[in-house]
């Protein structure tokens, strides 16, 4: 932050950030809301105190009267003033319901939580507990026990709350069964802590804020029910009144004089629909907390460079950027990548996490999330020009001409889909071809990626077959269209060893029988090296260094490739010896200093690197660097070269 | 039962509830941990690793077996059991991102596990959360931040220290590296092999990152399919590995300084057997280089269950056909699939050649 508090980025980030925390409150339905709620509060309060008289005070001179300048919603029928009965029953009515709702949401809430702390045992008795209440309809629930409980308002509370805690368990029961499976749960029974401070420290205040939504909303049904209640007589008593009594009172008369019925109807549907607006408000302030906030960005597009055209590139682009609005601002995670990928080449693209590598694979393949945007100086796949096609001619391109392979194989297949279907349908969708044919296809690519079963793999869906399986049918899946280019984004890292090699092979085969392009993204240096060509190292969202492969131990003439390699810890290398680390964070995504991204933690940093942004250039064939001082390619051991650096 | 022993189990056996009927997840796993030591326990997805790191830490329990700690056996599932056991055993888990409540700051963490058996003064508890940091090499600003705010690796200490804040005599490290970048990872493994010279807690590393396994365990086992098939001490089991799991699993190493790895090299044929129903004899015999399906008359392994050698032995391997010491390492220039293997069966118990 300190760097970026120089940048205009971070101004202009700071009233992206207020924006994004500010609650809904002061959209229309929130001013509606507020003022609703603020109405209502005012009668409850002045409604028992300026006209609590008036409503008790039977006149026997007026007695069913309809309305009249002095009775505005006429009389009842010891002559009380109706609108006076009606206005002073707001606490009357409100009360009760939000009691209801606090002492059932306790319960409910209670009881729910406890099953993500108690044993297996107990959680299950528990459940099945909740499982039976919910059996009940809530409705006949609430005046089974208002009968129990004997009429009058204190019962039809406590049957009200009855009936409503069975939904709130079974709310709190499954958000509380997401945090209850997470590490740090885990993590805080390792350390052997009391069920209540589990409970109260680690479950709900993660599940706090749907919870007071849904009692939010509940609150408003709770009037409505106890209304009910009250109306069928088991609720509030004479003399005692709410709006529910006051509405069954009404009905008597409803055909000679509607209004007596209609007013505390309305004011039952008003207070009703203030809760639940209420809670629709809230629910829209904590979702936009969490919803990123697009920021309008300059789009300052450098001149195109105009390199020709090179019939033996698939892919050539250059300086792409990519601007990306989350919670906290904009950041901009690639700042510049000029890479061009070869006929049958494999590239290797390595970086740490943050680094920018896989926004510049999804920003190539058009996949980029919603909100982000990508520009580039020159942009060309398969020889034709980003900028001179339609979106849509580009998107056909990319879909005949690009395969993508995500780093998750259970979640790059949808789950409900055979996986015939999902390797058929872009031929299918593409070129048309017939069902038979696609099916055929797509057994030659099966046997291609060894992996027997035929006809039967074809029906199976996804969750039948291992992750390294997954990964070989998207494999599979990706060569039946013979893509040019191949973008391979760390796809073994979930796997392990010995199906990583098995998924390698594959990969050099596809590359071999088609000619294909692969672009591999990959955190692994020690794989790239072992499996591509040419290796393009990013750092803070630029290419710092692309060499080939075989260069990569010891030949590395930029600092921060250097120290990489260093710290990778190897099979054979001395283990008494502490790995060299590099010292420092990685860039601020925010900051737009200038400069060379890694000046701060580069041991050979000269005065020039704080100012000036070092552009990639030649030193040798195929080998470019983006450093203004780049170390001597002696072939020493990249390990003592970051000794040095530590002294 | 030697005393100061660190961690030990016997013969432990933990099985899941599957889909279809119950998954043993670790089948009669016998493993020891002295104090001050590491062992490093390697094995693909689904060998029962996490299964078993649970079982240490009391947060799955075994069905058979014996696990105990300090020469103790901490048995039981009440509360007053997991607390007494957790005094004992700390776990630090795979992913620092969900390791950590992401509503509690640093602090709040630190002095929760730091107060969690003992009642701490406020000044006190200051200087613990402080010493805490200045363990795992974070500075005190650190502390009011909130886990979203600091970096993956910094995360990850932080969780190093809250599972040190107890101070365990064991330590279970679940794949704590595999999350990591390269750069951020050997500055961790490197506090770590640093912090057990200091305090002394034994730990059980467990990851598929075979050269971080290198790098910090005194003893490496390796897992495949719920049992532990190898048994060694670190160097001795890099360079001569003996049984045909691990020299596959190390020739599937990818190295930056060994060079480009020869194409052609024989992969690891078929799938992982589903553990719900593992193989006879051997576990590893449909797949073995030098198994029944590549050496005829070979059908001891798949008929016969083989046991680990005496347990006085050093390098133990669960093999009918193990290779010899002196094989060439495959990351020193490939399996020699018919360099290894003795012509006759070695049964159970006999000295290894």
């Amino acid at each position: 932050m300190v760097l970026s508090s120089l940048s205009p980025s971070a101004s202009r980030a700071a009233p992206g950030r207020t924006r994004a925390s500010r609650p809904g409150w002061a959209s229309p339905m929130g001013v509606i809301t507020l003022a609703m709620l603020g109405s209502l509060a005012v009668l409850a309060v002045a409604g028992a105190l300026s006209w609590g008289r008036a409503a008790d005070r039977p006149d026997p001179s007026a007695v069913l009267r309809g309305p009249t300048a002095d009775h505005l919603l006429g009389t009842d029928h010891l002559g009380r003033d109706l609108l006076a009965r009606l206005l002073s029953a707001t606490w009357l009515s409100l009360l009760p319901a939000v009691a209801a709702t606090l002492l059932g949401a306790a319960a409910g809430i209670t009881l729910g939580a406890l099953t993500a702390v108690v044993g297996g045992r107990a959680r299950r008795l528990l459940g099945a507990l909740i499982n039976l209440l919910l059996a009940f309809p809530a409705l006949l629930v609430a005046m089974f026990f208002a009968a129990l409980f004997g009429a009058g308002a204190g019962g039809a509370v406590g049957a009200l709350a009855v009936a409503c805690a069975p939904g709130f368990a079974r709310i709190t029961q499954t958000l509380a069964a997401q945090v209850a499976g997470t590490d740090f749960m885990a993590a805080a029974r390792v350390l052997g802590l009391r069920r209540h401070r589990l409970l109260l420290r680690h479950v709900l205040p993660h599940i706090a804020e749907p919870l007071m939504l849904s009692t939010t909303v509940a609150a408003g049904s709770a009037l409505v029910a106890l209304s009910g209640l009250s109306f069928l007589g088991l609720g509030v008593q004479p003399p005692s009144y709410d709006w529910g009594l006051l509405l069954s009172q009404g009905l008597d008369r409803v055909y000679t004089e509607p209004l007596p019925a209609v007013a505390p109807g309305i004011a039952i549907v008003y207070a009703a629909v203030a809760f639940q607006l209420l809670g629709e408000v809230l629910a829209g302030a904590a979702g936009r907390r969490t919803r990123p906030h697009p920021e309008e960005e300059p789009g300052a597009r450098p001149a195109r460079a105009g390199r020709p055209a090179s019939a033996d590139h698939v892919l050539e682009v250059e300086d792409l950027r990519v601007v990306l609005p989350t919670t906290d601002g904009v950041i901009r995670p690639v700042r510049g990548v000029t890479l061009a990928l070869r006929r049958g080449e494999m590239v290797g693209l390595v970086g740490e996490s943050g680094s920018g590598k896989s926004l510049t694979a999804l920003a190539l393949a058009d996949l980029l999330p919603d909100g982000a945007r990508a520009t580039w100086a020159t942009h060309r796949f398969l020889g034709a020009d980003a900028e001179s096609s339609s979106r849509k001619e580009r998107r056909g391109r990319l879909a005949t001409g690009m395969a993508m392979i995500f780093q998750n194989p259970a979640s790059a297949f949808n789950p409900s889909l055979r996986i015939g279907t999902q390797m058929t349908e872009a031929v299918r969708a593409h070129r048309g071809t017939p069902r038979a044919e696609a099916v055929e296809q797509a057994l030659v690519q099966l046997r291609r990626v060894a992996l027997p079963g035929g006809r039967r793999l074809l029906r199976s869906r996804p969750f039948q077959l291992s992750g390294g399986q997954r990964q070989r049918v998207a494999i599979a899946a990706a060569s039946m269209m013979r893509p040019d280019l191949v973008i391979a984004d760390e796809p073994t890292t979930a796997l392990d060893v010995t199906v990583q090699r098995q998924i390698m092979e594959l990969l050099r085969r596809v590359r071999r029988d088609d000619a294909t392009a692969i672009l591999f993204i990959s955190h692994d240096i020690a794989l790239v090296a072992d499996a591509c060509d040419r290796v393009l190292v990013m750092y803070g969202g630029t290419v710092v260094e692309n060499l080939p492969a075989r260069e990569l131990a010891v030949g590395a003439r930029h600092p921060y490739t250097r120290m990489l390699v260093a710290s990778v810890p190897d099979l054979a290398a001395d283990r008494d010896r502490p790995l060299p680390t590099i010292e420092g964070g990685p860039p601020d995504p925010f900051g737009a200093a200038p400069g060379c991204a890694f000046h701060d933690r580069c041991p050979h940093r000269l005065d020039r690197c704080a100012v000036e942004s070092p552009v990639l250039s030649p030193l040798g064939p195929g080998h470019e660097v983006a450093c203004w001082g780049p170390l001597p390619s002696a072939p020493r051991p990249g390990r003592n070269e970051t000794e040095e650096a530590e002294k | 039962m030697k005393e100061g022993t660190g961690l030990a189990l016997y013969d432990v056996t933990v099985r899941h509830d599957g889909p279809f009927g119950p998954v043993t997840a670790v089948d009669g796993v016998s493993l020891e941990v002295p104090r001050g030591t590491t062992v490093g326990l390697v094995g693909e997805s689904g060998s029962g690793k996490s299964t078993l790191a649970r079982a240490v830490v009391g947060l799955d329990s075994p069905c058979a077996g014996r696990i105990t700690v300090g020469g103790r056996e901490y048995r039981g599932r009440r509360a007053a059991d997991r607390r007494r056991l957790g005094q004992q055993v700390q776990l630090v888990f795979q992913d620092p991102d969900t390791a950590l409540d992401p509503r509690m700051t640093v602090r709040q963490s630190l002095a929760e596990a730091a107060g969690a058996f003992v009642r701490l003064e406020r000044r006190s508890r200051e200087q613990r959360i402080g010493g805490l940091l200045e363990l795992v090499g974070l500075d005190a600003g650190c502390a009011g931040r909130l886990p979203r705010q600091l970096s993956g690796g910094q995360r990850q200490r932080v969780a190093v220290a809250r599972a040190l804040a107890v101070g365990p005599a064991v330590l279970v490290a679940d794949e704590i590296t595999s999350a990591l970048d390269v750069s951020v990872r050997a500055a961790l493994l490197t506090m770590l092999r640093d912090l057990q010279r200091r305090m002394g807690f034994a730990m059980l590393f467990i990851s598929h990152d075979l050269a971080a396994v290198r790098h910090v365990s005194d003893v490496v086992a390796v897992m495949y399919l719920g049992r532990i098939v190898e048994t060694a001490p670190t160097e001795s089991l890099l360079r001569g590995p003996r049984h045909p799991y691990t020299r596959t699993l190390l020739s599937a190493v990818p190295s930056l300084h060994a060079g480009r790895r020869p194409a052609g090299e024989p992969l690891l044929a078929g799938e992982a057997p589903d553990p719900a129903s593992p193989p006879t004899g051997c576990r590893f015999h449909p797949r073995c280089p030098v198994g029944p399906n590549h050496r005829p008359g070979r059908d001891v392994c798949a008929n016969r269950d083989p046991h680990q050698d005496a347990a006085a032995q050093p390098h133990r391997t669960a093999c009918h056909f193990p290779s010899r010491a002196d094989d060439r390492p495959p990351h020193a220039g490939g399996v020699h699939q018919d360099a290894n293997g003795g012509p006759t069966p070695r049964t159970p118990g006999e000295p290894p050649s």
